[in-house]
């Protein structure tokens, strides 16, 4: 009990305390591969605690919420984050919520941004939370479908369930498999505003999403904001890994050198994952705004796909 | 007991009514009669809560009421409490709303009589057991609440909703009639004993399936027979918009159920696609007219239409299931969909309470010209927020729960043999998530328009928060709201005496699952437990609150909005309800609306503004209701010529239809 009480804090704290070291990690890898310098990797940490050191400054016209929203935010993505398998499996919570919860608790995240975006009264935010939306609006089934699919191989929506289920030798390769892991990782990437849909670093360009929408936030509320950003991609990153990736992870009543050997692994996978990331980001250009439904629409007919497919037959 | 209770307090309804008209136009009616209603409405949803939780054994009474030698029949067995109990606690909550609301009537006895015999007429349906009763009831409960949609006959739009409703309703009990008499066969037993004793033939009870569907899915707001929904529903004053929406759909679910699992005889597979198809198409169409909209309420009348959809989905798997024999998966999909009749009941009740409150506080239903309201009005606020996010299906609320459960329900389906169904279900599954995505966009737009930015106009900027009955109406739904979502299983144990009554089987008993989770089939395959959801955001949140204020610093200053350095002061500067639905209507609303965007921008030095038309297509009605009403009306043009021939041409008409009948009659046999 003690034991699993441990390891669910260990899982929490190890996302919250990777996610900034993630994002620089994948910001210093693209700096390299553009041949510059790059920020040092605890970059993040310290753009963190600068900002909860300034002052507020709000808008004349935000209300109540505005303020509110920073926290709810963090909290739905944090919970989501830890229910993720990082280094082993069964973990001691992870019942309370299945994929399709998961997904629900990043919706209800995206939801009070979006309204966040739209408290103050700008045209920047409005602009951000609409196409945040409409993104969400296709990102959304695209995923559930995926949902679908692997629990129809899995036989059940529990992640660590289909995380064991997948580590073991009866999953074998698979059609619909290969089509919900292109799927999966579209949507990550749409989901976390990643380049070709939206650039996380910039400000003050027409077609931002993410930005656009949190533009009014500054000083304590920011920081969380930009923390909820950072434990999203994480989070992505770790659905990915643990899912078509699974080595390495432990199941329940593990040694403690076993888990150690876990988080290493886990580390190893992180470091691949913002690799690839940032490779795929350096190589590849924005899209333009209203190519984004093409691309997601890709995204949706691959999990439609592979659920037909599971539908049909047993053995794609 | 419980059944004398319910049609007592019928009774005390139509007397109610009956005072309301005595009292019409004394200051006080108002009070007495919602009074009355509340205490009424109270006691019988007591009623028939007890009845359901102690899954009493049904109950009936024949009274000496209608049709001579046939009498009125009334049963209660668990399906009727359950409806019971969302009729009366919607009735409710409305009765508690117009206290305070209806104080700002300019009609009062054009409401008030009507409202309590709404009220009656909807518990006489979901009372009755016989055909007669039934129909009494339904056509009862029709032009009550038409007349309800009719109380402020003077704005035109309201005349033409009024009459279009009374069109379709009218069809739809027709449809209904017509498949009563095919339930009732030969022998002619109205009685719903009768019916359930000697089931129809299969292709009689697919006929009378399909007229269910029409009949009461036209109540229910089955795309494509929704047309008069959003129109009527926003007419009526906002308590009654509630009612409409949250419960009389519910009551047309009702009947749809009793019809299609009941009294139908063992359903066939091939029912369910219908059905399925017809909840898919629902839910989407629902979801993307509600983007489309800039008037409040009937933005929340489009997305009844949806939640509808979703409920279809969850009655068609249910059918699915029960016809090949898999019992447990279909009493999974029915509880998820009596589950959602439920959940929708109390958070759209509560969104057009919130509707109301704003409508009163500004005299405005249009969003375009709202914003910033929850300053003027936190509470409501507050609370139209909670409705937002159940009815977006964001977890740990109920309306997470309920779809949560459908998607359990889909996943079971691959076990159906049937190949159409396997094709249909996985399509079904993508527009059900399709839906809840648009959902969340909607009430985004809904509610970060009306109620967020800055005030688009005066009478917004000026509101004042609504009375103390209106808020406590809508703090009583959006605890409810929370409730289910947080202990989703209680409620999941109250409806398996429906489910054992209809489906022969129920779920597994939830109330023993550890940490008050969910579980509907097995541990290692799904659980979900929205408690612990609640408590690990509210512990995450605070403690995040905790760290933040221990070691961030505190200091907050007010100031102009940044807004990249070009903050502008006009309040037309924000996005408006058509800007922020923009990016949606370019996707989806170029097929399904025929979407147009015209831009006139005029050249440099030209005075005149630039101008943005936007020009969306009903297709639904353009292809299927104007059509259909331009042959009627030309039909009757042609046929107006025979009202004024001479009498011998009349005479030999009806010599020439003599002749006719006597020679079909002759050759028939």
């Amino acid at each position: 009990m003690i034991r699993d009480l441990l390891s669910q804090s260990v899982q929490m704290l190890l996302v919250l305390f990777l996610a900034p070291l993630f994002v620089g990690f994948v910001r210093k890898v693209k700096a390299r591969l553009l041949r510059r310098q790059g920020p040092p990797l605890i970059q993040p940490y310290r753009d963190l605690l600068r900002l909860i050191r300034k002052e507020v400054v709000l808008a004349d016209s935000a209300s109540w919420l505005f303020r509110v929203i920073p926290y709810l935010v963090f909290a739905a993505t944090w919970v989501a984050a830890a229910l993720v398998p990082t280094f082993r499996t069964d973990l001691m919570f992870s019942w309370s919520a299945d994929l399709i919860a998961i997904i629900a608790l990043l919706g209800s995240a995206r939801f009070f941004l979006a309204l966040a975006g739209l408290d103050v009264g700008t045209s920047f935010g409005g602009i951000g939370s609409s196409r945040e939306v409409m993104i969400a609006s296709l990102a959304e089934p695209a995923m559930i479908m995926i949902v679908f699919t692997l629990a129809l191989i899995a036989g059940s929506t529990q992640l660590s369930t289909v995380a064991e289920f997948m580590a073991s030798p009866q999953v074998g390769l698979r059609v619909s498999l290969g089509l919900a892991l292109v799927g999966l990782v579209m949507v990550a990437i749409a989901e976390n505003g990643r380049i070709p849909i939206d650039n996380p670093a910039t400000h003050l360009e027409l077609t931002m999403v993410h930005e656009a929408m949190v533009l009014e936030y500054s000083g304590r509320h920011l920081a969380l904001i930009e923390l909820s950003a950072a434990l999203k991609l994480i989070l992505y990153v770790s659905l990915l890994a643990c899912l078509f990736v699974p080595w390495g992870l432990e199941a329940a009543g593990a040694t403690l050198t076993a888990l150690g050997l876990g988080v290493a692994a886990y580390v190893g996978k992180l470091a691949a994952g913002g690799f690839l990331l940032a490779l795929f980001e350096t190589s590849i250009a924005k899209m333009r705004v209203f190519r984004v439904p093409e691309f997601l629409g890709v995204a949706l007919m691959l999990g439609l796909l592979a659920t037909l497919l599971r539908f049909v037959s047993g053995s794609f | 007991m419980t059944l004398t209770i319910a049609l007592a307090g019928i009774a005390v309804l139509l007397a109610l009514a009956a005072l309301a008209v005595l009292l019409a136009g004394t200051p006080k009616a108002g009070r007495v009669v919602y009074g009355g209603c509340t205490i009424v409405t109270a006691i019988s949803l007591f009623a028939a809560a007890s009845h359901l939780l102690g899954a009493a054994p049904p109950a009936s009474l024949t009274l000496p009421l209608g049709v001579p030698w046939l009498g009125s029949h009334f049963r209660l067995d668990a399906l009727s409490a359950f409806f019971l109990v969302v009729v009366d606690l919607g009735a409710l909550c409305a009765s508690i709303f117009a206290l305070g609301y209806g104080e700002h009537e300019t009609a009062p006895q054009r409401v008030l009589p009507f409202y309590c015999a709404f009220l009656a007429g909807m518990s006489v349906v979901v009372l009755a057991d016989d055909a007669f009763t039934f129909l009494t009831g339904w056509e009862f409960m029709s032009l009550t609440s038409w007349a309800l949609v009719m109380a402020h006959h003077r704005v035109p739009d309201n005349v033409r909703a009024g009459y279009v409703y009374l069109i379709m309703a009218s069809f739809g009990t027709l449809t209904l009639l017509l498949g009563f008499g095919l339930l009732a066969g030969p022998t002619g037993h109205y009685t719903f004993d009768a019916m359930r004793a000697a089931p129809p033939a299969a292709s009689l009870g697919a006929l009378a399936l399909v007229l269910a569907l029409i009949g009461a899915g036209s109540k229910a707001g089955i795309v494509p027979l929704h047309v008069w929904l959003p129109l009527a529903h926003p007419a009526a004053p906002s308590h009654v918009s509630a009612l409409m929406s949250g419960v009389m759909t519910k009551v047309a679910v009702y009947g749809f159920i009793r019809i299609a699992l009941e009294l139908a005889g063992p359903p066939d597979w091939w029912w369910s696609i219908v059905i399925l198809a017809a909840g898919g198409l629902t839910a989407v169409m629902g979801v993307l007219y509600a983007l489309m909209q800039h008037d409040l309420k009937r933005l929340l009348a489009y997305h009844t239409v949806e939640n509808i959809g979703i409920i279809f989905i969850g009655l068609g798997l249910a059918l699915a299931f029960k016809a090949h024999d898999q019992l447990f998966a279909a009493a999974l999909a029915f509880t998820a969909a009596l589950f959602h009749v439920l959940n929708h009941s109390l958070f759209k009740s509560l969104l057009f309470f919130g509707a109301g409150a704003v409508l009163t506080a500004t005299g405005e239903r249009d969003m375009e010209h709202l914003g910033g309201l929850i300053h003027r009005m936190p509470q409501t606020a507050f609370m139209f927020l909670v409705g937002c996010a159940a009815i977006s299906a964001l977890p740990p609320l109920n309306g997470f729960a309920s779809e949560w459960l459908t998607f359990q329900a889909i996943l079971l389906s691959p076990q159906l043999p049937s190949w159409g169904l396997k094709i249909l279900v996985p399509a079904v599954g993508g527009l059900l998530a399709l839906s809840a995505a648009l959902a969340a966009a909607c009430f985004v737009k809904a509610y970060g328009v009306t109620f967020l930015g800055r005030p688009r106009t005066p009478a917004a900027a000026n509101a004042t928060e609504t009375d103390r009955f209106s808020l406590g109406a809508m703090t009583v739904l959006a605890t409810l709201c929370l409730v289910a979502g947080i202990l989703p299983g209680l409620f999941i144990d109250a409806l398996a005496p429906v489910n054992i009554a209809l489906i022969g089987a129920r779920m597994p008993a939830q109330i023993g699952a550890q940490w008050l989770s969910i579980v509907p089939i097995a541990a290692s395959r799904s659980s979900y437990d929205g408690f612990l959801v609640f408590l690990f955001i509210a512990m995450s949140g605070g403690l995040a609150a905790i760290a933040i204020h221990r070691f961030a610093s505190d200091r907050l200053r007010r100031a102009p909005a940044w807004d990249c350095g070009y903050p502008d002061p006009s309040p037309a500067t924000q996005y408006s309800a058509m800007s922020f639905a923009q990016p949606i209507r370019r996707v989806f609303g170029t097929t399904v609306f025929r979407a147009r965007e015209t831009v006139v921008m005029p050249p440099p030095g030209d005075t005149r503004p630039a101008r943005l038309t936007v020009e969306l297509r009903d297709l639904i009605w353009d292809f299927i209701y104007a059509p259909l009403a331009a042959g009627i009306g030309l039909a009757a043009d042609r046929l107006n010529r025979l009202q004024f021939l001479t009498i011998r041409q009349f005479l030999s008409f009806v010599f020439a239809a003599l002749v006719i009948l006597l020679l079909v009659l002759a050759l028939w046999s």
